[in-house]
Formats: structure tokens, C-alpha cells, sequence
């Protein structure tokens, strides 16, 4: 039989099926990343405190999950939870808590980068004429972070894409998984499919993250001032 | 928690450990070239190189290591080029590293001011000295806390080569869960690995990024 070559990706419903699994590894990544930021947010204001004691627990939390290798936590998850604790959950699960407990981490240290560098005269001024807490961070604090964070976040989620590229390694199925399939079952056909379908994902992920990236840099130039 | 198993396997995650640090160690040795490469072309502005540079950055800043693996492992084979595992995790892992270390290196290179440049060519310095003796040594110096987290960042990344079945630390855990059934153990170990390498890095960096904000030039 001839060689299909690239024609594996338009066969059948290949196409389909590829940029469904694509889909998944695209929700985990958002749903991560939202959750990630509802609770980075006050996570990175809590860092902030001037309460010690939080702080170092906050500190050693980041450095945690800083330290160890993404791929380790996500083995923990999936395998060392179950076996602990009794509760099974699947890869996709997994996937989500661990991402989440990663952006979370990180989206807070970057709102604390962001607080922390906004002068200190704003909130005296604030506290000056007579704002509360909540006032100061609601008028004063958030509007002003806000700008230095958009273009850090967004970036967040190309990091948050491309990291979620490793869920298939404890068995959610997603585009590398569809990938697989697709070249086992034209292996006769298309001896070379495996070259062009993960040329293709290659590619896929590149024009997923490439245009944020682009933005993120737009962003950043226009908001340099 | 099963004391005697945990020694008993040790001695595996010994020869793991010296693997991904031997991987992590010559991808961090040709990510810093590609880096220095990069960094220089673009800072030179040379002609049609800093175009290739610039998509090979984007390219890799823009794609994941565990597809760029795939596609190196299982892809490439196809159109005759067939790789062993361990130069595809070594190219992988520089292809990756390559485009963050030129990032690490631009900062660098931008902190050094003209003046510096000028002072030199004023002593009938040709480019090329400027280049090694006053522009490199001083953005060295600069970009070294964001070098230091880059590699930190690639050793990190090597977990993830036990997909192309390099026997890493990934891997072996990866076994003995299959094999023993010994969860915790092995996990525990993983994570034990992973600290012994990382942690004393990341102190060092914290240190050495404390020392250096006394070396600044001229302030």
C-alpha cells in the first residue's frame, strides 16, 4: 500500500479527533488557570503581611512546589494520594488539582512582585486620607497592580499550556495520547505517519502559544511607561 | 513505611540521580552556548542569522519539551534520521534551554552601558577584544541569577525524559511502583532525589544573587 505521508492527518476523522484531544489539554490548562487565579490573588496579598508567621508558611509553600519538578507532583497525585488515603481520582482530576496548586503558587508570587513594587507612598496616602484597608486595596492598590500583572498572566497561560503537555504521562488522554492512536492504526497505511502527526502537534502548540506570546509583548511595550 | 526496602533501592536512585545530572549538566553546557550564540547575533543585529535566531527563539519558547521529544524520538526516525534517546533528550533538552539562556544573556548585555564600549574602542581596543574583555565579563556578572534559574529550570525539566525511556529518576519510580507495588517508598525517594540536587542549587543562587548586588559596576 502507498504511503500516505501527511494525508494521515486528513484521513478519516483524524483531524477531528486530534484537535479534540488538543481541546482537553487546552480546558485543563484554563480551568487551572483560573482557579489558579481566584486563589493567587489573595494568596500573593497574604504574602504581603507584615505577619511573619504567614509569611514564612506562604514562602515555604512556593519554594515547595517551586522546588519539585512538576511531573513529580503530578506522580504524587496520581499515585501516592490514591494509596495514602484510599481516594481514586482520574488523570484529568489530577491534572486540574495539581496545575491548580502550581498556578496558584506562582500567580501569587507574581502578585506579590506586583504590590510589593508599587511605591509605598500610595497606600500612606491612601491610609492619609482616611481609606480603609479594603478601600486602600480596592481604589488604590489592585487598579495600579492590575496593569504590571495583565501581560505576567497571560503569560501564565502559555506556561500553564505548554506544562499541561506532560498530563499524558499518568494517562489522560489528550492530543499526544490521540497522536498515538491515530499512527498505530495507520501504521500499515503510513509508515511515516508518526512524523507527520507529531510535526503536527509540534505545530498546533506553536500557533496556540505564539500569537499570546506576541500579545504579551505588545502589552508589555505599550504599558512600559 | 518500609525502611529496608527504601535502602534497598537506593542504590537505583543513586544511578538515576547521576543520570539526569549528567543530562541536566550537558544541556545546560550547550543551552549556555546556544545562549551566548543567540544573544550575541541578535545584539550585533548580524544580518540574516538574527532572523533564524529570532523564529528559533519563538519556536522554542512556543512549544513544549515532552512534544519536542516526541517528534524528535519517534519522528524523525521516519524520514531517516534516527537518533539515540539520550541525544534526543540532550538536543531537546538545548533546544529548550538554548532560547532562555539567550533571554538570561540579552539582559545582560543590555545592562552593560555605551560608555564601557566606547572607553574601550577609544584604546584601540579592535571589536572583537571589546567584546571578550569588557562587554562579556560585566554581562556575565549581570545575567548570572537568571543563568543560575534557568538551570535549575532545565534540571527540572529533565523529568521529563523517562517518555523517550531514558532510565532517569522519573523512570525508576516509575518501575518499582510497577514492579514492588511500594508507592510511598518510591515517592518519597523521588522527591528525597529531586531535594538533594535542587535544594542546595537553589540556596546557592539565593546567595550568590545576594553577593552580586554588591558587584555592580560604578554604583
Amino acid at each position: 500500500m502507498q504511503d500516505l505521508g501527511i494525508r494521515v492527518l486528513i484521513e478519516g476523522n483524524n483531524l477531528y479527533r486530534l484537535m479534540g484531544g488538543l481541546l482537553v489539554t487546552v480546558k485543563i490548562a484554563l480551568i487551572s488557570v483560573i482557579i489558579s487565579i481566584i486563589f493567587g490573588i489573595p494568596f500573593g496579598i497574604v504574602m504581603t503581611s507584615k505577619n511573619k508567621l504567614l509569611r514564612l508558611v506562604c514562602r515555604a509553600y512556593l519554594e515547595a512546589v517551586r522546588i519539585i519538578p512538576v511531573m513529580v507532583w503530578l506522580f504524587i497525585f496520581y499515585f501516592g494520594v490514591p494509596k495514602l488515603t484510599g481516594i481514586h481520582l482520574a488523570g484529568d482530576v489530577v491534572s486540574v488539582i495539581v496545575f491548580s496548586i502550581w498556578g496558584t503558587a506562582e500567580k501569587g508570587d507574581l502578585v506579590r512582585g506586583a504590590v510589593t513594587s508599587l511605591p509605598k507612598h500610595q497606600k500612606e496616602s491612601g491610609k492619609a486620607i482616611g481609606l480603609t484597608n479594603v478601600q486602600i486595596y480596592r481604589y488604590i492598590i489592585i487598579p495600579q497592580s492590575v496593569r504590571r500583572l495583565l501581560p505576567a498572566t497571560i503569560n501564565l497561560v502559555t506556561r500553564m499550556i505548554k506544562t499541561t503537555s506532560l498530563v499524558v504521562l499518568i494517562g489522560v488522554v489528550e492530543v499526544l495520547k490521540v497522536g498515538q492512536q491515530v499512527i498505530e492504526s495507520f501504521v500499515l497505511q503510513s509508515p511515516s505517519a508518526s512524523f507527520w502527526v507529531y510535526g503536527f502537534i509540534f505545530f498546533l502548540y506553536f500557533i496556540i502559544c505564539y500569537p499570546i506570546s506576541l500579545f504579551v509583548r505588545k502589552l508589555e511595550l505599550r504599558w512600559k511607561e | 513505611m518500609d525502611i529496608d526496602f527504601i535502602l534497598e533501592i537506593s542504590s537505583l536512585y543513586l544511578e538515576a540521580g547521576k543520570f539526569t545530572l549528567k543530562l541536566a549538566f550537558i544541556g545546560i553546557i550547550l543551552s549556555l552556548l546556544i545562549g551566548i550564540f543567540c544573544s550575541l547575533v541578535n545584539y550585533y543585529k548580524v544580518k540574516f542569522l538574527k532572523k533564524i535566531v529570532n523564529w528559533y527563539i519563538e519556536l522554542s519558547r512556543n512549544t513544549p519539551l515532552l512534544i519536542q521529544l516526541f517528534f524528535l524520538y519517534y519522528g524523525l526516525p521516519k524520514v531517516g534520521i534516527k537518533l539515540g534517546a539520550f541525544t534526543c533528550a540532550v538536543i531537546g533538552l538545548a533546544f529548550l534551554g538554548g532560547s532562555y539562556m539567550a533571554e538570561a544573556f540579552r539582559g545582560g548585555l543590555e545592562a552593560v552601558s555605551k560608555a564601557q564600549i566606547e572607553a574601550g574602542l577609544s584604546l584601540g581596543l579592535t571589536k572583537a577584544q571589546v567584546t571578550r574583555y569588557i562587554i562579556f565579563p560585566q554581562a556575565l556578572a549581570v545575567s548570572i541569577p537568571s543563568i543560575g534559574a534557568n538551570a535549575i529550570f532545565i534540571i527540572k525539566e529533565t523529568s521529563i525524559v523517562s517518555a523517550i525511556s531514558l532510565k532517569d529518576l522519573m523512570f525508576v519510580t516509575k518501575d518499582i511502583i510497577g514492579i514492588y507495588y511500594k508507592t510511598n517508598e518510591a515517592l518519597l525517594m523521588l522527591v528525597v532525589a529531586y531535594l538533594i540536587i535542587l535544594l542546595p542549587l537553589s540556596l546557592l543562587l539565593t546567595y550568590v544573587e545576594r553577593r552580586l548586588r554588591y558587584a555592580g559596576f560604578g554604583n
